[in-house]
C-alpha cells in the first residue's frame, strides 16, 4: 500500500512537471505574439472583483487583438497568473509572469498585492499599468507602475466633501485592520472631514475590525451611541452586506458610505432592501456614456459579450489595456525601457473612463469621479464630482 | 456605558455566544472521545453554511426541510472525515492524528474556495429569522433571541443523553478507557461515529443560526469562529459539555463587551479571545469545569 | 541470496560530500549570474532555502523533541518585523510611514542587514522565553493551542494602531532592500541548519529525543524537561526569526496578514511530508513543496481538448490537488519522505544497490524470503 501510494506520488509529481514544462514551452515559438501579462486575484479575499477586472481586460484584447509594431502586425496574448488577494503569493505570481516573458503588466485589483509586487516588475525592467489599485503607494517611489484611476486621497476627499455638502457634521469611520486601502482611504476621508467642517471631533468613531469578521453588531452599537450623521466604512465586497445589513437591523439610520469597491452587484444582491440608499464613489457610469462614443459602444459591447451592468472595474481593466497597447505601437518596440519612456510620454488617450495623461509619478490625472447610491436594487447616478 | 447600550450588547453577546457553544460542544465531545482537536471542525460548520446556500437557492426547499437536509448532509461529511482521515491514524501517536486534522481543514477551505469561488454567498433567509424585532430600543433579528433558547434545550437533550441513556453510558465508557470499554462489549467505531453525528449536527444547526444574523459565507469564514469555539471548550473545560456552553457564552461576552467598553481596542478581540485562553491555561488548566486526567505512562 | 548492506568507505564519502558542496556552490553561482534558469528560478530557490530553515527550526520542537508548537508564525513575524523596521533605508521611510509618521526614537535608526537580521532572531527568541515559561508547562494539544494563540496575538499587537508609528500598523512595510545575491539566504540557511543539526547531534540533541520518546522515562533518567524544552523553544524561535527577517528581505514588502496561522499549518505540512524528525527531510520537503506549488499553477490555466474547454480546470484547483497530495502522505506514507532517517552516502548507495537485486529476485519468482532483505541500524 505504502509503495503503491509512494510511486502514485512520484508519478503525480513528474507528470505535473513535465506537463508544466510542456505547457510552458508551448507557446511563444511563433515571432509576431507579445505576451502581457494580467496580474489579478482569482482566488482569495478579492477574487470577484479580480474575475471583473480580468473580464473587462478579456474583452479588450477581442475588441483589439493584435498591435502594430514599427509596421509589423503583433498578435497579443494574455497571460493571466492569479496572485490570490496574498502579498507572498503575489510576489510569486508576478515573478511567474515574467518568467513567461511579458513585455508589460496590467492589475492589480487590491492595492496591497500591487505594492508587493511592484519591486518584482521594477527589478525585470517591466512596466505595470494599474486598473484600479487607488493606494498612493502603488506608483510612488516606482517609475514603473502607472495607472489610469483616480487615487484615495482624491477620492477621500470626494466623499468627505459630499458628506458635508449634505449637511453631515459628524462621521463615523470604520476600516479593516491590516488592509492598506481600507485604512489608507479611512484616513484620507478622515483627514478631509475634518478640514471641511473645521472640527477636529467631528469624527466621532473611528473604529477597525478584523479580516474575515462577521459579527459588526458590537462596533456599530459604538456607532449607533455615538450617533453620527454618516457612517464611511471603505471595505472589500465580503465585509459590505454585514456591515450594511446589520446596522439597518440595529435600527442605524445614519447614511452608509463606502468607496469605489462597493460599486459590485454582489453587495446589493447579498445586503438586499438595506442596501437602498448607500453611497459610494467610483470611477464611470454608464449612464454618463452618451457623452462619448468610446464609452458607448464599450457598454454596449461589454453587456453582449459579459453581463450588465457593467461594473466599473472592468471600464478599468479596458481602458488599462487601450492605454498600454497605445504606449508599445508609440514605442515601437517591446523593451520594457522604450515602453516606459511611451507610457509616460501618454497624453490625453481617451478612455472609456475618461482621458489618461501620465503624472511624474505616473498616475492618470483624473479629477472626476462619480457618485452612486442604490435604488431599487440598482445603482444609481448620483451626481459627478470635480475637485480642482 | 447607558443602559441601552448594556443591554443591546448583552443580546448580541448571548446571542453569539450560544452559536459559539453549538459549535464547542461538537470540539468539547470529540476531544473527550479521541482526545483529538478536530482542527477541521469550523470548516465542516462552514461547509454546512454552504449547503443551506445550495438547498435554498438551487432546490427552492422550504426552511423546515433545508434545516433537516443541511444537518444530513453536513452529518454525511464530518463521518466520512472521521472515516477516511481518522480512524486510520488511531493507534498512531497523536501528533499524527492532530496533523491529519490539519490536512483535512486545510483541505475543505483549498476545495471551498475551488468550487465555491473566492466570491461571498449571501446566505439566505429561512423563514422568519431575519426579521427585525423590537424591545424597547434594543433591536435585533429574531435569530438573535432564539439561539440561546435552541442552545439551551440542545443542552439539556444532550445532558439526557449523555447521563441517562445506553449510548450516552457507552460513550462516557468509551471517554473514559478505551480498551477496557471494548472488552466490556462497546463497539467503539459505533460510539465514535454516533459522536460525530451529534457534533455535526450541532455544527449545521449553529451553521444557521450564526450564518442568519451575518449572511455571508466564504471559504475561510469557519476559521476564526472554529478556532474561538476550541477556545471556548478548553475554557470551560474540555470534554465538559456544560462546560462548552459557559465557555461559548464567556467568549461571546468577553468579544462584544471590549469593544462597548474600549472602543479603541476594537482590533483586539480575537486576540483577547487567546489571552483569555492563555490566562486560563496557566492558573486552572483543567478548564471551568474540567476534572483533572492523570497522566498514563 | 540474502540483500547484503554494504558500507562505502570513509575517503568515498568524503569526495562525494565535497562534490555535493562544490555542486552545490557552482548551481548557486549559475543560478545567481543568470547562466542556468530565470529569475522565476532564482525567486522558488530563496523561497524554498528560506522555507528550508522554517521548516527545519519547527522540526526542532515538534519533530526532535516532541512539543506540538504551532507558534511559528508569530516569531517569523517578529522577525520579519524587526528586519524590516531596521533595514528600510532613510531615504524611503517618510514614503513608507505617509500615514502615522514613524517614532522618533527610530527615525534615523539603520543597520545593516546581518546585524538587523540577528536582532531579528534575538526578539523572537527573547518572546519564546517569555511565552515559553508558563506554556511549556502545558500538554502537548493545550500547548499546541497556546502557542497557536501566542502568534494570533502578536500579530494583533503588529497591526493595532498602539504599534503604528513602530511596525506601520495596517499599511505593512515595503520598499526592505532585498538580497544582492542568492548567495545571502543560502548562506545564512545553510549556517542555521548546520548550527541546529550540531546541536541535535550533541548531549542536548539526544536529550530532546529522549523528551520525544518518553517524558517520565526522560524525567527519571535526570533530563530536566523544562530547561531541554525551553531551550529547543528558544533556539527554535531563533531561526523562525532569523527565516522571518529572510522572508521579509525576500518579499520587500510584507503585512500583518502575511504571518496567519495558515503560514503555520504550511510549516507543519512541510516537516510531515519531510518526516518529523529528519532535518534533511525537512530541507528536500521545503524545496519540494515550494516547487511543487508553483510547477501545479498549471492547473489554474484553463485548458481545452480540440475546442472542448474542460471545464475542472479553474483557478484553485491547484490548491486542492496541493491538499490532496498532503493527505495522502499524512494518511498512506506516513513517515513522510525520510521517517526519522537523514541523508546518507550509505542510504544512498544500498538503495541504488537494492532496485537491480530486487529485480533478480523478481525473475527468480523468489518471493518467499522477503525477510532476508537486512538493514543494519544505519
Amino acid at each position: 500500500m505504502k509503495k503503491i501510494s509512494l510511486l502514485l506520488i512520484l508519478a503525480l509529481l513528474l507528470t505535473t512537471f513535465l506537463v508544466g514544462c510542456g505547457g510552458g514551452g508551448e507557446e511563444g515559438d511563433a515571432d509576431n505574439v507579445i505576451k502581457i501579462g494580467v496580474f489579478e486575484p482569482l482566488t482569495g479575499e478579492n477574487g470577484g472583483g479580480g474575475q471583473q477586472e480580468v473580464d473587462g481586460i478579456m474583452y479588450a484584447n477581442s475588441v483589439k487583438p493584435t498591435v502594430m509594431i514599427d509596421g509589423v502586425e503583433y498578435k497579443v496574448e494574455l497571460i493571466v497568473s492569479d496572485n490570490q488577494s496574498d502579498k507572498t503569493m503575489a510576489v510569486t505570481a508576478a515573478n511567474y509572469l515574467i518568467d513567461q516573458g511579458v513585455v508589460a503588466v496590467i492589475g492589480s485589483y487590491g492595492s496591497g498585492v500591487s505594492i508587493a509586487a511592484g519591486e518584482v516588475f521594477a527589478d525585470a525592467n517591466v512596466p505595470a499599468v494599474g486598473a484600479s489599485c487607488t493606494n498612493p503607494q502603488v506608483t510612488s517611489a516606482n517609475e514603473w507602475y502607472f495607472r489610469v484611476c483616480f487615487l484615495d486621497p482624491f477620492q477621500g476627499t470626494v466623499m468627505a466633501n459630499y458628506a458635508v455638502q449634505n449637511g453631515a457634521k459628524t462621521a463615523a469611520v470604520i476600516t479593516q485592520l491590516g488592509d492598506d486601502y481600507s485604512t489608507g482611504l479611512g484616513n484620507f476621508f478622515m483627514d478631509a472631514f475634518k478640514k471641511l467642517t473645521g472640527d477636529d471631533n467631528s469624527i466621532v468613531v473611528n473604529q477597525t475590525f478584523q479580516q474575515n469578521q462577521a459579527d459588526f453588531n458590537a462596533i456599530l452599537q459604538n456607532v449607533r451611541t455615538a450617533n453620527p450623521d454618516v457612517i464611511f466604512a471603505p471595505s472589500s465586497i465580503t465585509t459590505a452586506p454585514l456591515i450594511i445589513k446589520q446596522a439597518r437591523a440595529l435600527g442605524i439610520t445614519a447614511k452608509i458610505m463606502g468607496g469605489d469597491t462597493w460599486e459590485n452587484i454582489t453587495i446589493v444582491e447579498n445586503a438586499g432592501a438595506d442596501a437602498e440608499g448607500i453611497v459610494l464613489s467610483t470611477f464611470f457610469d454608464a449612464g454618463l456614456a452618451d457623452s462619448s462614443q468610446i464609452a458607448k459602444d464599450f457598454v454596449e459591447g461589454f453587456s453582449a459579450a459579459y453581463y450588465t451592468p457593467v461594473p466599473a472595474v472592468s471600464a478599468l481593466g479596458y481602458d488599462a489595456y487601450m492605454v498600454l497597447l497605445d504606449a508599445i505601437e508609440r514605442a515601437g518596440a517591446t523593451d520594457g525601457d522604450s515602453i516606459k519612456a511611451a507610457l509616460n510620454e501618454t497624453d490625453d488617450v481617451e478612455g472609456v473612463t475618461g482621458s489618461v495623461t501620465f503624472d511624474a509619478l505616473g498616475d492618470a490625472q483624473k479629477n472626476m469621479a462619480v457618485i452612486k447610491t442604490v435604488e431599487n436594487g440598482e445603482f444609481v447616478f448620483l451626481q459627478a464630482v470635480t475637485v480642482e | 456605558m447607558d443602559q441601552v447600550t448594556l443591554f443591546q450588547n448583552l443580546v448580541t453577546g448571548v446571542s453569539l455566544g450560544s452559536a459559539y457553544a453549538l459549535i464547542a460542544i461538537g470540539y468539547t465531545m470529540v476531544y473527550g472521545i479521541l482526545r483529538l482537536i478536530n482542527f477541521a471542525h469550523g470548516d465542516i460548520f462552514m461547509m454546512a453554511g454552504y449547503f443551506t446556500i445550495f438547498a435554498v437557492s438551487s432546490f427552492g426547499m422550504p426552511w423546515y426541510i433545508t434545516i433537516l437536509f443541511v444537518t444530513v448532509v453536513t452529518v454525511i461529511l464530518g463521518v466520512t472525515i472521521e472515516k477516511v482521515a481518522y480512524r486510520p491514524l488511531r493507534e498512531s501517536p497523536r501528533m499524527s492524528i492532530m496533523i491529519s486534522a490539519i490536512g483535512v481543514s486545510y483541505l475543505l477551505v483549498n476545495s471551498a474556495t475551488y468550487l465555491f469561488t473566492g466570491l461571498p454567498r449571501a446566505f439566505p433567509q429561512l423563514g422568519f429569522l431575519q426579521k427585525v424585532y423590537h424591545i424597547g430600543d434594543v433591536s435585533a433579528p429574531i435569530v438573535t433571541f432564539i439561539t440561546p433558547v435552541v442552545t439551551i434545550v440542545i443542552l439539556f437533550v444532550l445532558l439526557y443523553l449523555v447521563n441517562f441513556t445506553k449510548i450516552g453510558m457507552a460513550m462516557r465508557a468509551v471517554s473514559k478507557d478505551f480498551e477496557a470499554a471494548r472488552l466490556m462489549g462497546i463497539e467503539i467505531n459505533k460510539i465514535i461515529s454516533i459522536t460525530f453525528v451529534i457534533g455535526c449536527s450541532l455544527a449545521a444547526i449553529s451553521a444557521i443560526l450564526y450564518f442568519s444574523p451575518r449572511p455571508m459565507v466564504f471559504p475561510f469564514s469557519g476559521f476564526m469562529p472554529g478556532l474561538k469555539c476550541f477556545v471556548a471548550a478548553v475554557l470551560g473545560g474540555i470534554g465538559n459539555i456544560p462546560g462548552a456552553v459557559i465557555g461559548g457564552f464567556i467568549i461571546g461576552l468577553a468579544e462584544t463587551f471590549l469593544v462597548g467598553i474600549f472602543p479603541q481596542l476594537t482590533g483586539y478581540s480575537d486576540a483577547f479571545t487567546f489571552v483569555l485562553l492563555i490566562v486560563m491555561l496557566l492558573f486552572r488548566p483543567t478548564g471551568l469545569l474540567g476534572e483533572k486526567i492523570a497522566e498514563k505512562v | 541470496m540474502a540483500f547484503e548492506y554494504k558500507r562505502l568507505n570513509k575517503t568515498t564519502k568524503i569526495i562525494l560530500t565535497l562534490l555535493l558542496i562544490a555542486g552545490c556552490i557552482v548551481l548557486t553561482y549559475m543560478l545567481d549570474k543568470g547562466i542556468i534558469g530565470t529569475s522565476y528560478t532564482v525567486r522558488i530557490v530563496r523561497i524554498s532555502v528560506i522555507y528550508a530553515l522554517i521548516g527545519v527550526s519547527m522540526n526542532l520542537v515538534n519533530g526532535f523533541t516532541g512539543v506540538f508548537s504551532l507558534g511559528q508564525a508569530g516569531f517569523m513575524a517578529i522577525g520579519a518585523y524587526t528586519v524590516g523596521v531596521l533595514t528600510i533605508p532613510l531615504a524611503s521611510r517618510p514614503n513608507v510611514y505617509y500615514l502615522v509618521p514613524i517614532s522618533e526614537k527610530i527615525q534615523d535608526l539603520v543597520m545593516p542587514f546581518g546585524v538587523a537580521l540577528i536582532i531579528g532572531g534575538i526578539f523572537a527568541a527573547i518572546f519564546a522565553a517569555l511565552i515559553g515559561t508558563p506554556v511549556l508547562r502545558l500538554k502537548s494539544d493545550y500547548l499546541a493551542i497556546a502557542t497557536l494563540g501566542f502568534s494570533e496575538i502578536v500579530r494583533a499587537i503588529i497591526a493595532n494602531n498602539q504599534m503604528w508609528p513602530i511596525t506601520n500598523g495596517s499599511l505593512g512595510l515595503k520598499s526592505i532592500p532585498t538580497f544582492p545575491s542568492l548567495f545571502i539566504p543560502v548562506i545564512i540557511s545553510t549556517v542555521g541548519i548546520a548550527f541546529m543539526v550540531l546541536l541535535i547531534k550533541s548531549s542536548y540533541g539526544r536529550a530532546f529525543k529522549a523528551i520525544r520518546e518518553d517524558e517520565v522515562a526522560a524525567e527519571a533518567m535526570g533530563i530536566n524537561l523544562f530547561k531541554h524544552k525551553g531551550l529547543s523553544f528558544i533556539i527554535s524561535a531563533f531561526f523562525a526569526g532569523v527565516g522571518g527577517g529572510l522572508l521579509a528581505a525576500h518579499l520587500t514588502a510584507i503585512d500583518s496578514n502575511q504571518f496567519k496561522i495558515m503560514v503555520t499549518y504550511e510549516l507543519l505540512l512541510i516537516i510531515v511530508l519531510g518526516g518529523l524528525g529528519s532535518v534533511t527531510g525537512t530541507v528536500l520537503s521545503s524545496f519540494m513543496i515550494c516547487s511543487g506549488k508553483e510547477l501545479l499553477r498549471w492547473f489554474d490555466l484553463p485548458h481545452s481538448i480540440g475546442t472542448w474547454k474542460i471545464p475542472i480546470f479553474r483557478p484553485g484547483l491547484r490548491m486542492v490537488i496541493f491538499s490532496l497530495l498532503l493527505m495522502t502522505v499524512v494518511l498512506f506514507w506516513r513517515r513522510g519522505l525520510m521517517g526519522r532517517k537523514e541523508f546518507s552516502w550509505d542510504g544512498i548507495y544500498n538503495f541504488l544497490r537494492r532496485w537491480p537485486w530486487r529485480v533478480r529476485r523478481l525473475i527468480r519468482g523468489d518471493y518467499s524470503k522477503k525477510q532476508e532483505e537486512v538493514t543494519p541500524n544505519a
